[in-house]
């Protein structure tokens, strides 16, 4: 009885789950720190945007919650990046019972397979996230990325496609918004031009042996085909599998071999181990890069602006020395 | 003999990694024996689990800080096996389901702490170590950790002994009976820490179980299984690293299944009470 009673309850809170207008503004939810930047930016004070995975968080391993589930129900537009990024968004989508209109971001970006040969080396061999398959892994309900590397924020043209579709969105749910819709999109695009610019501007100076780093996992595909920067990482090292010794010598000897300086721990990846291998290479930790979250609203990363400069900062200082 | 020595020649990772393995093979085996001979190997397990919130709530307090993780899980530990002890004394209930609650309980209450705080970096994934990664702090860790537990084992070992072949004998004739088990709760404890900074918890049950059940298999004595059970440590720590290097398999669970096989050549052709002792005798004698 007392079950019957609570799923009866639990569907009551899901029916009148908090409506997609409230306060006249459009209820959005991001799946994701950087996505939900990137609406908070075009949405400007007309929509209040949710996110579901949290700053320094790991969209990789996320398990959702039941708040997420309301804020899911509730939306009127949900934004994903798409390929494969965000796996546990579907059955969530599915079991909110939202009637939102699903927005994937990375629509129109020009995918880039894991494994081919101008993204980085030996990539093909066995990728760090296992992307095949979804797994059931430590109690985490885990999918893995498809094919494509889903990181595709990394580069700034993409960006600005994610926010044209995004802006679209918005405006398609939310005609009366359009004229607001579109200017806030059109000086973000301009943003986004000008670091563009700044970006390449500091990484063209860079001479041609400089140009490879080594971060934990591999987020920066993206960043390495428009920028023209060699990103390397421990293969197996990654979020989730354990390493093998022979991955990490493997490493260790590629870094001594190419004179590789750089290495560099990201926000939310274990960073003991690229400690040891910076240890023993005598290779310097450059620092942290963010890749697949912002950090807290204080910290060096609170915007996607900010994030990418950040980044570039910290490549830049420890390729140059 | 180069495939064997080249590794650790030429890796100082994988330096650190024989070193904090050969710590963990002095030091937790001969409790994993002490373990087996009590019939609580199960009670490894179970501790396991019990640390494991511990050293949880250490991350969120401080980060990932060795000494605040090895705190909390020595804390919790140590809670669970004190409360264990004392509801299987005062209480009707057994000392094997007390545990059982209160690991339980310890387990549910870190889960839940560390949803609350909301973070989603993979928690698992900072508090399972990996041995390819150990850095001085932790390595010093191992080795004091091996230290302490073999000079106590060596201050406690004739009580504990007794206390393994005649625990009523003991509590007639002494009051050592109640410290000496908690003292060796404590043991299990700090072993299983040391062994979850390098291993992971699960392996670190491995790596002091699986050797002292091979060494049932050798000998009949204490110290000989004792000294079996270390070398069967040892080489499956060598062993495992080796198969990591070479053959690209995760470290943690390389050493474990070296363990594991060793006990199933144990269990087959061991000279005391394994199959082939038993059902082949002659076989083994003639040989």
């Amino acid at each position: 009885m007392i079950t019957r009673r609570f799923l009866m309850a639990f569907a009551a809170v899901l029916a009148f789950a908090v409506p997609a207008f409230a306060d006249g503004k459009l209820k959005v939810v991001g799946t994701f720190s950087i996505l939900t930047d990137f609406v908070a930016n075009v949405g400007g004070d007309r929509v209040e945007v949710i996110g579901l995975v949290g700053p320094d968080g790991d969209a990789h391993v996320y398990q959702p919650s039941p708040a997420d589930a309301q804020a899911v129900a509730g939306a009127a537009v949900i934004v994903v990046n798409g390929m494969g990024f965000e796996g546990w968004m579907d059955r969530l989508v599915e079991a909110s019972g939202t009637k939102a209109t699903l927005v994937t971001a990375s629509d129109g970006v020009t995918p880039i397979a894991f494994g081919t040969p101008e993204h980085g080396q030996d990539h093909a061999e066995e990728e760090g996230h296992d992307h095949d398959q979804a797994k059931e892994e430590k109690g985490h309900v885990r999918y893995d990325h498809g094919t494509f590397d889903p990181h595709a924020w990394q580069s700034v043209p993409n960006v600005q496609i994610y926010v044209s579709n995004i802006a679209a969105a918005l405006t398609k749910a939310d005609p009366e918004g359009e004229a607001v819709y579109t200017e806030n999109a059109t000086a973000y695009l301009a943003e986004l031009g000008a670091l563009d610019t700044e970006i390449r501007a500091a990484l063209v100076a860079l001479p041609q042996d400089r140009r490879t780093i080594v971060t934990s996992h591999d987020a920066f595909g993206y960043f390495e085909a428009t920028y023209g920067l060699s990103f390397v990482a421990p293969q197996g090292a990654s979020t989730e599998a354990e390493a093998s010794a022979k991955d990490v010598a493997a490493l260790i000897t590629q870094i001594k071999d190419a004179n590789i300086s750089a290495v560099f721990v990201e926000s939310i990846v274990d960073p003991r181990l690229l400690d040891q291998i910076a240890a023993e290479t005598g290779a310097t930790v450059g620092g942290t890069l963010y890749s697949d979250a912002l950090s807290a609203a204080d910290g060096p990363a609170a915007t996607y602006l900010a994030m990418m400069r950040h980044n570039l900062a910290q490549l830049t200082a420890a390729l140059i020395n | 003999m180069s495939w064997l020595i080249d590794p650790f020649a030429e890796f100082v990772f994988m330096q650190r990694a024989l070193l904090g393995c050969i710590a963990i093979s002095l030091g937790a085996t001969p409790v994993g024996v002490f373990l087996m001979l009590r019939r609580m190997s199960l009670t490894g397990d179970a501790m396991a689990h019990a640390i494991l919130p511990g050293a949880a709530v250490g991350f969120l307090i401080s980060g990932l800080s060795l000494g605040a993780m090895t705190i909390g899980g020595i804390v919790a530990g140590l809670l669970v096996a004190v409360l264990t002890g004392f509801v299987a004394r005062v209480t009707s209930l057994r000392e094997d389901a007390s545990m059982a609650a209160f690991y339980l309980i310890s387990l549910a209450l870190g889960v839940l702490l560390v949803s609350l705080r909301g973070s989603n970096v993979d928690l698992m994934h900072v508090l399972f170590g990996t041995v390819l990664a150990l850095n001085n702090d932790a390595l010093i860790l191992l080795c004091a950790i091996t230290t302490l537990t073999l000079v106590t084992l060596a201050l406690i070992f004739r009580p504990l002994v007794l206390e393994c072949a005649d625990p009523r004998f003991l509590r007639s004739v002494s009051g050592w009976s109640g410290p000496v088990h908690f003292i060796f709760l404590a043991l299990v404890v700090v072993n299983l820490v040391a062994g979850f900074q390098a291993l992971g918890t699960l392996m670190a049950v491995g790596i002091m179980i699986l050797p002292a059940a091979a060494a049932r298999f050798w000998s009949d004595s204490i110290g000989g299984m004792m000294l079996a059970a270390a070398i069967t440590g040892l080489v499956a720590s060598v062993g495992g690293l080796l198969a990591s290097y070479h053959a690209g398999l995760p470290s943690g669970p390389a050493i474990i299944l070296g363990a594991g096989i060793i006990y199933l050549l144990s269990l087959s052709f061991g000279p005391v009470g394994s199959l082939t002792a038993r059902y082949w005798p002659r076989a083994h004698l003639s040989s």
